[in-house]
């Protein structure tokens, strides 16, 4: 095992436990945006499908990379977007509808 | 020194997302947090394209507008009702890149004939995962969207089927390690993944979606921190562990409320107990009362505490609106009107919730379970909007039930209950309701929006 290997699952293991101790403190009335909010962010997986696409490693290798773009592309702005939509909606009481608001610049 | 920078971008972004994280704890901020989030990313994927193995940006154009055309309607036009659906159906994406990561950089390793033992491994994990997640959440999809049927779907040795080939797959896997360059063991790897996603939802009736759609969430964060260990990448490791956390915190929340077991939410086999057929127990005895709209409203329209509890019904008929309407209505005439939020209404963590919100009802007007149980004693009326097992008495006092020890809604304390349902008929888990039939109860039959209408007419007349 390399010593990169063992730094990263240090990584793994603090973020786990960071992710714990935070998510944890989310109240139950927002954890559907929490689950739109944890698929909007994990379309991180687009930095290594651009590695992928833009590497230029024979058709299949680009064609498999570029699907890869769009389905994480299409989680990072549906997701993000979605969960803004939701967020707007919840506040103290006010007109229905008006929580429908989403500024452009989200993305 | 660009590796530098683009590593120092990725720590930034990865703060971004564990502040915007801790942000969703408060409605007030959350919002905020999550713009900073989608600003982080921006950072991200801008340092990316500065990476030295990227060399041309046509495939990665054609990707990224294909992504932002499909993304941009499932942020926009997917209607509230529709999330459990839009969740599982973008835990398919999320998981398809993943794994499709995981299929390119293998055969790019295989070229240059460099596969590590270790990167094999992370990559093994990734496409197995990445792949069962991917149909899992196919399967979850069509299950939701009701494309395919709701109710379990069994066969017999289901589970020892199942478990049989996850160990298939788990042996490929170590195979693999020690044979890095048997590709049939790799193709084999991923066919296993998509078949044990199939078989691993099929048996998981519609009732106890929110912990698979959890799970999946879990799943997905999974691989992705495989991704990461695959291709030396820490922000995939950082974001996929706290996608992972997150699945996992959620879906041992969601099985507490179903009372399930701990290590049933781990394997997922929760086709062991299919409801449907373990619902043969002692039937509820007794006859309903039904009731009309206009007592109903009466009842409503005079009390000084109502508690509303909503359940898949009310998303079913999309008559969140409609309740707010009566809400209003109530509240001009001085009456306390409260929503009780049982952790597994509906089909998802949080379903109710953002239903109501969408209406326009004030948050702090939803109120979990724990903090509204021990003020149903107090309630003039509780309005049970097609909900039904998380009101449903038999958790509490029948061993036989299968729904047994699930903790529920104190609704039968309340000085009087009204129900509005559909029709007669059991609920989604097929259990016999003791509630229903209740001295103090009585049904409105009809659909809950169409009801929800009357009894807000009838308010305002009385």
């Amino acid at each position: 095992m390399t010593s990169t290997a063992v730094i990263q699952l240090f990584v793994f293991l603090l973020a786990g436990f960071v992710g714990f101790q935070t998510i944890s403190r989310i109240p139950p009335l927002l954890h559907t945006p929490l689950m739109a909010a944890t698929n909007a962010i994990s379309g991180i997986s687009l930095v290594a499908s651009l590695v992928l696409a833009g590497s230029n490693q024979g058709l299949l290798g680009s064609v498999l990379g570029a699907v890869a773009v769009a389905c994480a592309m299409a989680n990072v702005v549906g997701g993000f977007l979605i969960t803004d939509r939701m967020l707007a909606m919840f506040g103290p009481a006010k007109d229905a509808g008006k929580g429908e608001r989403v500024s452009a610049n989200d993305l | 020194m660009t590796d530098i920078f683009i590593q120092i971008a990725y720590l930034f972004s990865a703060a971004l997302f564990i502040l915007a994280l801790r942000s969703l704890g408060h409605p007030h901020t959350a919002r905020r947090g999550m713009q900073m989030a989608a600003f982080g990313m921006l950072v991200a994927v801008a340092a990316t394209l500065l990476h030295a193995r990227i060399v041309t940006y046509e495939w990665i154009a054609v990707g990224a507008i294909v992504g932002a055309v499909i993304g941009y309607p499932l942020g926009m036009w997917v209607p509230m009702t529709a999330m459990p659906q839009r969740i599982a159906f973008s835990h398919a994406f999320g998981a398809l890149a993943a794994t499709l990561v995981g299929v390119g950089e293998y055969l790019h390793g295989l070229d240059i004939q460099q596969l590590s033992h270790g990167k094999v491994t992370a990559l093994g994990f990734e496409v197995l995962l990445g792949a069962l997640t991917v149909t899992g959440s196919l399967m979850a999809f069509g299950k939701l969207q009701e494309i395919l049927p709701g109710r379990p779907i069994v066969f017999r040795f289901q589970n020892v089927f199942n478990l049989s080939l996850l160990a298939v797959g788990v042996g490929c896997l170590g195979w693999l390690v020690f044979n890095p360059y048997d590709i049939w063991i790799f193709v084999a790897l991923g066919v296993i993944g998509l078949l044990v996603g199939v078989l691993m939802v099929m048996p998981i009736g519609g009732a106890d979606m929110p912990v698979v759609v959890s799970l999946l969430n879990s799943y997905a964060g999974l691989a992705a921190v495989a991704t990461g260990f695959a291709i030396d990448n820490n922000i995939l490791i950082v974001v996929g562990a706290l996608d992972g956390a997150s699945g996992f915190i959620l879906s041992v929340t969601m099985s507490k409320a179903m009372n399930r077991s701990f290590s049933n939410v781990l394997f997922g086999a929760f086709g062991a107990a299919a409801p449907s057929e373990a619902a043969a127990g002692d039937g509820a005895s007794g006859v309903m009362a039904p009731i009309n709209s206009e007592d109903a409203g009466l009842r409503l329209a005079f009390a000084r505490q109502v508690i509303i509890v909503p359940g898949y019904g009310l998303a079913v008929a999309q008559a969140q609106h409609q309740a707010r309407e009566l809400v209003d209505l109530l509240e001009k005439r001085g009456v306390d009107v409260r929503f009780a939020i049982h952790p597994v209404a509906g089909r998802m963590p949080g379903h109710m919730n953002v239903l109501l919100a969408e209406a326009g009802i004030s948050y702090d007007k939803l109120v979990d379970m724990e903090d509204i149980n021990h003020r149903f004693a107090d309630a003039d009326v509780a309005l049970v909007v097609g909900a039904n097992d998380v009101v449903n008495p038999a958790a509490r006092n029948n061993t036989s039930s299968p729904i047994y020890g699930m903790p529920i809604l104190n609704v039968s304390d309340a000085k009087s209950i009204i129900v509005l349902k559909r029709g007669k008929g059991t609920g989604f888990s097929g259990v016999d309701n003791d509630l229903f039939v209740g001295p103090r109860t009585s049904m409105l039959f009809g659909d809950a929006k169409q009801s929800l209408m009357n009894l807000g007419a009838e308010v305002k007349l009385a």
